[in-house]
C-alpha cells in the first residue's frame, strides 16, 4: 500500500506528500538528485529582480524546470500585500502556473508572516484566479481568515525559516488539524531533521514543505531520500493510529503477577 | 525640439535615452532581453507580456525585471 495515494493537491493527485524547496545546493548536478531522491512532485522557486551585471544562475533554475515537478514559485521577500499581489502576477506569467506560495514577512528577525497583509493578499490573489498557499503561522483565527477569503490550503510554519527547531507548538499544530478538517495542511519552515517531518505527518498533516534540511546537510541527496522515508512513515504512523500517551507506565507482557510468586 | 525622453532601468542602474513613443517591448529589446525570461514591472505595476508592446515609456519611468530563481 502507498499511503500517498490519497493525496490531492489543489485538485491534482499526487503519488508524493514531500514539497521541496530548491535552494542552497552546492550543485545543479545535487539539486537534480536530490529532487530525484526525494521523490517530490513539487518544488519551489523564487523570483529575482534583475541585478546590474548579473550573471546567469549556473543552470539551477533549467535543472528545476526540467525536473517535471510541478512549480510553487513564492513571494519571498515581500513586505506588503501589494508587492505580493505584483509579485505572484510576475511569477503567473514567468512560470505558467497559477499556484502560488504566498509569503509576506511582517518581521526581520524572525521573519514571521505578517498575517493581515498575508489575508489581504491572499483574498486579492483568489480573485485574480490563483491557487494561493499561504506561508502563515499556526494560529487558529488567522488561519480561518485565510481560509474564509477562499484559500484552500494552509501553510503554517513548525518554526521560523532555516531554524530547524521542528515543531515548537505541536499543541497549535493540531489544534489546527482538529478545527480544519477540510483544509490541505502544509508544514512549512523549521524542519531540521527527519523526525521532525514525521511528527508533521503524525500530527495529521497532509504534506510537508522544507529547503534547507536538504540543501544544507552534508549529503543533500541522502537526507532527501531520508525525509522521503520519514514523511511516509509519519503518514503511514497516521492512518493506522497512534497510542496515546499517558502518564502511567502499562505493562506490556501479559504474565500473571511476579514470575516466582504464587 | 528633443524627441527623447528619458527612463530609469534598474537593470543596471543606469538612465537610458530613449526615443519619443518607445515602448516596453522596444526598451527590453534593446537591452538583449528574451521575452519570455522576464516579467516586468513600470513603477512598480507588473504589465503583462502581450501589453508590452503598446506600453509607452514616460520620463522617469522606473522599469525592473524579474527572473525566476531557486527559492523555497
Amino acid at each position: 500500500m502507498n499511503s500517498s495515494q490519497d493525496f490531492v493537491l489543489a485538485d491534482v493527485p499526487l503519488q508524493s506528500r514531500f514539497l521541496l524547496g530548491t535552494a542552497g545546493y552546492p550543485s545543479p548536478q545535487v539539486l537534480h538528485d536530490a529532487i530525484v531522491a526525494s521523490g517530490a512532485q513539487v518544488v519551489t522557486l523564487g523570483l529575482r529582480r534583475q541585478l546590474a551585471g548579473g550573471g546567469g544562475d549556473n543552470g539551477f533554475v533549467d535543472i528545476v524546470k526540467a525536473s517535471g515537478a510541478r512549480l510553487l514559485p513564492n513571494t519571498a521577500g515581500c513586505r506588503s500585500a501589494r508587492e505580493a499581489v505584483t509579485l505572484a502576477h510576475m511569477a503567473r506569467e514567468l512560470l505558467g502556473t497559477h499556484w502560488i506560495k504566498l509569503e509576506v514577512v511582517g518581521d526581520e528577525h524572525t521573519l514571521q508572516p505578517d498575517p493581515w497583509e498575508l489575508t489581504e493578499a491572499a483574498g486579492q490573489l483568489v480573485k485574480d484566479g490563483f491557487e494561493v498557499f499561504p506561508y502563515c503561522t499556526d494560529d487558529l483565527v488567522s488561519a480561518q481568515r485565510l481560509v474564509d477569503v477562499g484559500c484552500r490550503i494552509l501553510m503554517p510554519w513548525g518554526a521560523p525559516i532555516g531554524s530547524g527547531q521542528g515543531l515548537l507548538n505541536p499543541w497549535a499544530l493540531r489544534t489546527l488539524r482538529s478545527r480544519l478538517p477540510h483544509v490541505t495542511l502544509i508544514v512549512d519552515a523549521g524542519i531540521g531533521v527527519p523526525s521532525h517531518a514525521a511528527q508533521a505527518m503524525e500530527l495529521g498533516f497532509d504534506a510537508v514543505l522544507l529547503n534547507s534540511a536538504v540543501a544544507h546537510a552534508a549529503d543533500p541527496v541522502g537526507m532527501a531520500s531520508a525525509f522521503r522515508f520519514a514523511i511516509e512513515a509519519g503518514r503511514r504512523g497516521h492512518l493506522a493510529g497512534l497510542l496515546a500517551a499517558q502518564d502511567m507506565a502499562v505493562a506490556s507482557t501479559p504474565v500473571a503477577g511476579r514470575p516466582f510468586e504464587l | 525640439m528633443s524627441t527623447t525622453v528619458r527612463a530609469t532601468v534598474c537593470i543596471d542602474g543606469a538612465t537610458r535615452a530613449l526615443h519619443d513613443g518607445c515602448t516596453l517591448a522596444e526598451l527590453l529589446s534593446e537591452l538583449g532581453h528574451e521575452p519570455q525570461a522576464i516579467a516586468v514591472a513600470v513603477n512598480g505595476e507588473f504589465v503583462p507580456r502581450a501589453l508590452r508592446l503598446t506600453h509607452l515609456l514616460h520620463d522617469g519611468d522606473q522599469v525592473v525585471c524579474f527572473k525566476a530563481i531557486v527559492g523555497g
